[in-house]
């Protein structure tokens, strides 16, 4: 059958064969047309009009439950294994059917109006010679389209040309792989020649052959046919689909994948289906039920059997056999006839019931005002609506850091110039003061090239820069002066920076508000405006940054031809290359760096030298020499860099924040109370990682050690994992202890559990990416995490995107513990992915981890009320729901077990067949979905003053199997009273008017009646929190359950159809007895009792956390949040250095690809400024 | 204790802060209601067990029962209740030969007599109930075996009795009224009682017909077909169950009590819940004088022998019984009351030591933290 509905989404593709390579020419629709590649339009919904029913049924039936109802109601059309009318599973499905498929309506009616959107969106086509706007749906593969600035890339397109020198285009591919930083692409030059002439584009035949449609973003293969001369291409000429365009005034591309052939399409394939531990456990309980259902009606049916065999036969003169029914087969339709009866064990109800107490919880999560960010006005969202109750289980929390712990925006806070320590603001007594949002700014309108958004809060430092104290000005030259950024004047006064690294972005930025504005800069040149005087240096060399160097320089010439070397980089490589006159100021300098790197902030240190003219003349041939040298190209500039570099004169340093996202310390502080561990995966590198680890409290100085896994060697790894190891826990074994076991249906999943190991004090751990490569090995892993699961904290730096996500697997692969990925960026995908959980924070990165999340949010502190509050209360809820379900349904279903016994095992059913229909559906279903809506065992505010409350959760104490069975045990219970009692006072009497009352309609009212009332109680004992809703739908049931019965037993509605409602009569027979209602009482004392008995005595002897707290909460107002106040650690540890990790843009900047010069066309462009070099 | 929570009045502060700058007519913002039910704050009644609740209410409870089932016991001890087996099993019994000799074919009846005394005098109404055991009436196929539209009188149902009645459903091409293995059963043994009193002459017990089955069956579920006052007519071409003597419309002489709503036959088609069960048969009204209805003394029960049960193992029983305020005699309401009620009380205790000695502060102690 499920080729079927392959068949019906295949339909489209059927005829085409798989495509290994694609041919196209441009400017010919024939030519293309005949391979029938997929044009643009795209296509997300699953159904239209005519598909919908059949498919979205077939759909719905694969569900196991759905089918197997199906599967009751088919057997309820038998006459002889009928015991139930058949609408008693037919008005149930036909209502969770429509339920789901509503449900499923709207859902593809939103996709239907997206995709209508998207593919009705405009764009510019070259056809026939002229430029037409067209709709995107109606682009073909080998049409030549215009894009203009801003726009987003229609289709997967081969850049041709560009407004821009080079050919270049700049995109922003936020929606595709989440990074806001804008990446240029290139095109060929045979078609950059081309520009924008209409004529040249229209007669364009080139032909391009190249890979099928694949998902691979950073890949591309093929290669260009034009004029006989085949060019190959690569990504960089390929402008993909969901990009945009930026800087870029217009291009022109053609077309080489449409639609869902374009790398957007295939990457947003099939999202990965993840269910909860609790679906898990449920599919197990399931099916276990329906073990215990077979038993039963075994066992029914087996004692059928010999009823049939001994009193049966006999009792042929009033009850007849049908004609060829014996014995055997009475007993094996009787079988079935149990099947119908029993059914309700697994009721219909369960799944549908789950679903809306999901989406409910999800709702909540959504309206939240406490995750809401207003600052760019983002709610959190629950984007996966069926993985609420999981937030409440999470033993392991993988964090990304830039942009999740960190804003990712680097602000200049503090430097120290020529000893002086400026950006501190101090009172009178020289104490310290806060610096609040409310702290007055510097005011820097005198500057009109000021960065607005620069804010600064000690004002003696712009005094001193103003009153023209030259080692601050030499101190913010060199910020403006010795950087890779490329600055972007649109406007005159509009300045931008393109900065590579954050930090460089920061310094730059500090440097244009103190009146050092870096304006524009040229391979040869740079331009800075020097407290409003334009002064233009000539740029010697740029002395890159790398990972060995941890400095960068510049060689400058200034206009009065003077030739000065800045440098900035890592304090402890400057300090080697200090002059020794210096030394003095390096004291207080360093004093200053203590105290920053206390704060967290990342420094750097400036220093200068002034360089001789003669020996600048011989270095730079020699630099000349070596940079064009064969041969050790590297070496030998390093070793000229490395002579001149020295004997520099310290300025003084940087101190620039890494800005935590706000509550970072207190979110991880309150995640760690409730036994949540914190891992970081970071791309940072060590040292910044580090420095995050100790500013958001992850790392502490009171830790007994701290742990460095930073070999290169499998070896390697393997000692500094068991030293670390056997430090925090000498007498653990060897071998760590893996239990194994089996799990999931019919126990066909083996699961290896590694145990939890006792250490004491804290420890910390810190991989590097390197070595973490080799711990991930098989023969490694297992070492791995037992060390890392000692640690209080692991940070694991220098990891790529499939080393998160394998982290993540291996955690959950030998823990057996339910993880969460946190991350915003595209790296973090993987991650997300992968962990049972995933969380996008919607913050500067693009879209794509929020894409692939299943919850996301603004900031990292909404995290500890997700999970201790949302989470703690569905998990709860989920729990409460599911114990009582089975109980209800369990208690109304064993009734029939015992009833068998007295009714010669013939599938005669206790209850009548309305209520059996109703129970599930209206006289049960409203409360119970109250108390999973509604339900609190304590407020949000409890909820935070005690994280230990969220434990129960993760050692799944609410809803296991062993809860399972004592409520099974319990309900059996409740059922023999449910049955028994009745029957006893029901039994050999009669009423108060003599008359008959142990008649069948009666006895089946009675037991209804008896029914509803404890379960209705049991909920009423189970509800902590009785809102309106509760107390409306608890009653209301019960009202309607008696209003229904009245009517159904009515006079007029009997007189209407009398073979449907043969009840008539009975409640007003039934329940206007005292003993009726006497029995009521005591059976629901009986099956209550116990109950409030045993909690009770629980509660006195062994009180859970939860009880106490409740407890409290009775007694005591809510506790008020304490005013945040913000951590200050006292750090001996020095930081790491405001560069980005890779190598800088040194080569561009100075590369001669600029100098190639296209006429300006009427716009202020990057770069227009340069000057035709002498070469 | 670590500042966490950020109540809303903060994020409010900041949100009128920034969204000032998107000025009138800007985009709505997302910010979600701040209503009590988004919000989940809606105001709640937090019961939970104390010691100060569930203490008092297992006491409370053991002090309502106990004297509730002691009324109880009391009254149901207070019910006469005489019953006699004569369904003929042994071989002294009267009936032993009628039941031996039972053929369905028989066209006579078979009659027998039972003496019994009455060792106390019966005060109020006397109920007089049939007995019978191990009958399933019960039994699924036999629930279902009835055509409630044909006994309201559904013209189209008499004709085309439904499925259900299978098979008893037609006699001969005929239908059958009323269709059914459960009419088709219908208990029609003939019970008459005789008092002996101490002359030694034997007088007939009075015994009523009417007011046995209950209201709404009587003029709402049963309905004879037709509006014509001849039932002979009414019921022509149908037949009559297999098992029975008469027609329908022969049940009785009293129009008002013939048919389908004949009492005897309604009371039989309330089905019982058990195997074992009591039917109401007649009722023995108290006379207006002083005299009780049936005095002590010695009665013979004269029976028309014609429903058999043995072959099943049945049993056939007559019952004699007052009732109470509470219906029939059944001390088992007022025993489990009194259980209860002292398995609460000692409960109560229970947990009053257990709660004495946990003292109350574990529960309010200092949380870890």
């Amino acid at each position: 059958m499920g080729s079927v509905a392959s068949y019906f989404r295949n339909l489209n593709k059927k005829e085409k064969k798989q495509e290994e390579e694609r041919l196209l020419r441009a400017n010919d629709r024939g030519f293309n047309l005949s391979f029938q590649y997929a044009n643009n339009a795209i296509r997300t919904s699953k159904y239209n009009i005519f598909t919908f029913l059949p498919l979205n049924l077939f759909e719905q039936f694969r569900r196991l439950a759905n089918a197997y109802f199906l599967f009751l109601l088919i057997l309820q059309m038998i006459p002889q294994v009928s015991s139930l009318s058949w609408f008693t599973t037919a008005v149930p499905l036909v209502i969770v059917l429509s339920i789901t498929a509503a449900k499923d309506a709207s859902d593809d009616i939103n996709r239907h109006k997206c995709d209508k959107q998207v593919n009705n969106r405009e764009v510019e086509v070259l056809i026939d010679g002229e430029l037409k706007k067209e709709k995107w749906r109606e682009v073909q593969v080998g049409d030549i389209i215009k894009l203009e600035n801003n726009e987003f890339v229609t289709a997967d397109l081969l850049l041709l040309s560009s407004s821009e020198p080079l050919n270049l285009v700049y995109v922003e591919t936020a929606e595709l792989d989440g990074e806001t930083n804008l990446k240029v692409k290139q095109a060929l030059t045979v078609t950059g020649e081309m520009g924008d002439s209409i004529e040249a584009l229209a007669s364009f035949n080139g032909e391009v052959r190249c890979e099928p449609p694949n998902n691979c973003l950073d890949k591309f293969k093929g290669t260009l046919t034009v004029n006989g001369q085949a060019y190959s291409l690569d990504n960089d000429k390929v402008l993909l689909r969901g990009c945009t365009l930026r800087n870029t005034e217009w291009c022109f591309g053609l077309v080489m994948f449409g639609g869902p052939d374009t790398k957007l399409m295939q990457n947003s394939g099939k999202t990965v289906f993840k269910r909860t531990s609790i679906d898990h456990l449920m599919n197990i309980l399931v099916l276990g039920i329906f073990g215990f259902l077979a038993t039963m009606c075994a066992i029914l049916s087996i004692c059928n059997a010999i009823w049939e065999a001994n009193e049966g036969s006999a009792f042929t003169v009033f009850l007849p056999r049908e004609p060829g029914v014996n014995s055997s087969l009475s007993s094996f339709l009787t079988f079935w006839s149990y099947v119908i009866v029993l059914n309700t064990v697994v009721p219909i109800s369960l799944y549908v019931s789950v679903e809306i107490i999901r989406l409910g919880n999800s709702f909540f999560i959504d309206w939240d005002r406490k995750m809401y960010y207003p600052k760019n006005d983002t709610p959190a969202q629950a984007r996966t609506t069926t993985l609420n109750e999981e937030l409440g289980q999470i033993k392991y929390i993988f964090s990304d850091k830039t942009g999740t712990l960190t804003q990712n925006i680097m602000t200049f806070n503090k430097c120290s110039i020529n000893g002086k320590a400026y950006g501190e603001l101090c009172d009178f007594s020289g104490q310290r003061i806060e610096i609040t949002e409310k702290t007055p700014r510097v005011d820097f309108s005198w500057n009109q090239l000021a960065d607005p958004k620069f804010i600064f809060h000690d004002h003696s430092l712009v005094e001193t820069v103003r009153e023209g104290n030259p080692e601050a000005q030499a101190f913010f030259r060199l910020l403006a002066l010795c950087h890779t950024v490329m600055p972007e004047e649109k406007k005159e006064g509009e300045l931008f920076y393109q900065a590579q690294s954050p930090d460089e972005g920061a310094l730059v930025t500090a440097a244009r508000n103190f009146g050092f504005v870096f304006r524009s800069r040229t391979p040869e040149t740079i331009t800075i405006m020097e407290m409003g005087r334009k002064v233009v240096y000539e740029l010697v060399a740029v002395l890159d940054f790398n990972n060995v160097r941890k400095r960068m320089s510049v060689i400058v010439r200034g206009p009065e031809g003077k030739t000065t070397l800045y440098c900035k980089g890592a304090d402890t490589i400057i300090y080697e290359r200090l002059h020794p006159s210096c030394s003095n100021l390096m004291k207080v300098t360093t004093d200053h760096l203590n105290m920053y790197a206390g704060d967290g902030l990342r420094t750097l240190v400036l220093a200068s030298k002034d360089l001789d003219e003669s020996y600048m003349k011989e270095w730079r041939k020699r630099h000349n020499e070596a940079s064009t040298a064969m041969e050790d190209r590297e070496e030998r500039l390093e070793e000229l860099y490395e002579e001149i570099e020295k004997d520099m004169t310290l300025l003084g340093a940087t101190a620039v924040e890494d800005k935590l996202q706000d509550g970072v310390p207190q979110t991880i502080e309150q995640l760690a109370k409730a036994d949540i561990k914190i891992w970081v995966l970071t791309g940072d590198k060590q040292e910044t990682a580090e420095n995050i680890g100790y500013s958001c409290n992850m790392l502490r100085e009171e830790m007994n050690e701290v742990f460095v896994v930073a070999a290169n060697t499998a070896e390697g790894v393997r000692e500094e994992l068991r030293s670390a190891r056997r430090k925090m826990c000498p007498d653990a074994a060897e071998e760590p202890s893996v239990t194994t076991a089996r799990a999931g249906l019919f126990w066909l999943k083996k699961t290896q559990t590694v145990q939890d190991e006792k250490v004491d004090g804290e420890y910390a751990m810190l991989i590097n990416g390197h070595s973490l490569a080799f711990a991930l090995e098989e023969d490694l892993e297992l070492e791995l995490l037992r060390t890392a699961c000692m640690c209080q904290t692991v940070i694991c730096c220098r990891v790529t995107p499939l080393q998160k996500a394998q982290v993540v697997q291996l955690v959950k692969k030998y823990k057996q513990a339910v993880t969460l990925a946190i991350g915003d960026g595209a790296n973090d995908v993987s991650m997300i992915k992968a962990a049972h959980i995933g969380v996008g924070i919607s913050g500067q990165e693009g879209m794509q981890a929020v894409l692939s999340s299943d919850f996301s949010f603004a900031q990292f502190r909404y995290l500890q009320r997700l999970l201790l509050v949302h989470g703690r209360w569905s998990y709860l809820r989920m729990c409460k729901f599911l114990r009582y379900f089975f109980y209800k349904n369990f208690t109304f279903t064993f009734v029939h077990f015992w009833y068998a016994f007295f009714c010669g095992f013939s599938a005669q059913t206790v209850y009548d067949e309305w209520f059996i229909t109703l129970y599930n559906t209206v006289y049960t279903s409203l409360p119970v979905l109250a108390l999973s809506l509604f339900d609190q065992d304590v407020n949000d505010r409890w909820s935070f003053q005690y994280p230990q409350l969220y434990a129960p959760g993760q050692q799944n104490l609410y809803f296991s199997k062993k809860a399972f069975l004592n409520l099974t045990a319990f309900s059996c219970y409740s059922s023999l009273v449910l049955y028994f009692v009745p029957w006893a006072a029901i039994h050999d009497t009669v009423r108060d008017d003599g008359k008959d009352i142990a008649d069948y309609q009666s006895f089946a009212l009675f037991a209804q009646t008896c029914l509803l009332i404890v379960v209705s109680i049991q909920m009423c004992l189970d509800t902590y929190h009785w809102t309106a809703v509760n107390n409306l739908f608890i009653w209301g049931s019960l009202a309607v359950y008696f209003a229904v019965t009245f009517t159904m037993y009515s006079n007029g509605i009997f007189v209407i159809i009398p073979s449907a409602f043969p009840f008539v009569g009975t409640e007003r027979n039934t329940l206007n007895l005292p003993n009726v209602w006497l029995t009521i009482v005591l059976t629901s004392l009986l099956c209550i009792l116990p109950v409030v008995a045993y909690r009770f005595i629980v509660m006195q002897i062994r009180p859970t956390i939860n009880d106490k707290v409740r407890h409290r909460a009775r007694k005591e107002p809510p506790p008020t949040p304490a005013p945040r106040r913000p951590v200050r650690r006292v750090s001996t540890r020095r930081s790491g250095y405001a560069f980005a990790h890779s190598k800088g843009y040194g080569d561009l900047v100075t590369s001669q690809r600029f100098l190639m010069k296209r006429p300006v066309k009427g716009r202020v462009m990057l770069f227009s400024h340069i000057t035709p070099a002498e070469s | 204790m670590m500042a966490s929570s950020y109540n809303a009045k903060e994020e409010d502060g900041h949100h009128s802060g920034s969204s000032s700058h998107g000025g009138p007519g800007a985009m709505k913002s997302k910010k979600p209601d701040n209503t009590a039910f988004k919000q989940q704050r809606l105001p709640a009644w937090q019961p939970i067990l104390t010691a100060g609740t569930v203490l008092p209410a297992f006491f409370v409870i053991g002090l309502i029962f106990i004297p509730i089932g002691i009324g109880l016991f009391v009254t149901s001890n207070n019910i006469k209740e005489f019953e006699i087996d004569y369904t003929g099993v042994e071989v002294d019994s009267p009936c032993y030969n009628c039941a031996k000799n039972f053929s369905w074919n028989s066209t006579s009846s078979c009659l027998c007599s039972v003496n019994f005394t009455l060792d106390q005098p019966f005060e109020s109404n006397v109920y007089m109930y049939y007995g019978l055991s191990n009958f399933y009436q019960n039994h699924r196929r036999y629930v279902k075996s009835r055509d409630d539209s044909q006994l309201n009188g559904v013209e189209s149902n008499l004709r085309q009795p439904s499925k259900e009645c299978e098979p008893y459903r037609t006699s001969e091409g005929l239908p059958i009224a009323p269709c059914g293995a459960i009419a088709n059963s219908l208990f029609n043994d003939t019970l008459t009682l005789y008092y002996y009193p101490q002359n030694g002459t034997k007088l007939p017990v009075p015994l009523t017909k009417k007011g046995i089955a209950w209201w709404t069956d009587k003029h709402v579920k049963f309905r004879n077909p037709g509006g014509s006052a001849n039932l002979s007519i009414a019921f022509q071409g149908t037949a009559k169950p297999v098992n029975w003597r008469n027609p329908v419309y022969q049940l009785d002489e009293d129009p008002e009590n013939n048919g389908f709503i004949n009492e005897d036959f309604i009371v039989w088609m309330r089905t019982a819940a058990l195997p074992t069960f009591r039917k109401l048969y007649r009722i023995i009204q108290k006379k207006p004088n002083t005299t009780p209805t049936l005095s002590s003394g010695k009665y013979v029960l004269e029976i028309t022998y014609n429903y058999p049960v043995l072959s099943f193992d049945g049993r056939k029983r007559m019952i004699l019984s007052t009732i109470s305020w509470m219906g029939g005699k059944n001390p088992f309401l007022g025993i489990a009351y009194i259980t209860v009620g002292s398995i609460c009380f000692f409960l109560g205790v229970v947990l009053l030591i257990i709660h004495h000695k946990y003292d109350t502060r574990s529960n309010s102690a200092e949380i870890p933290n």
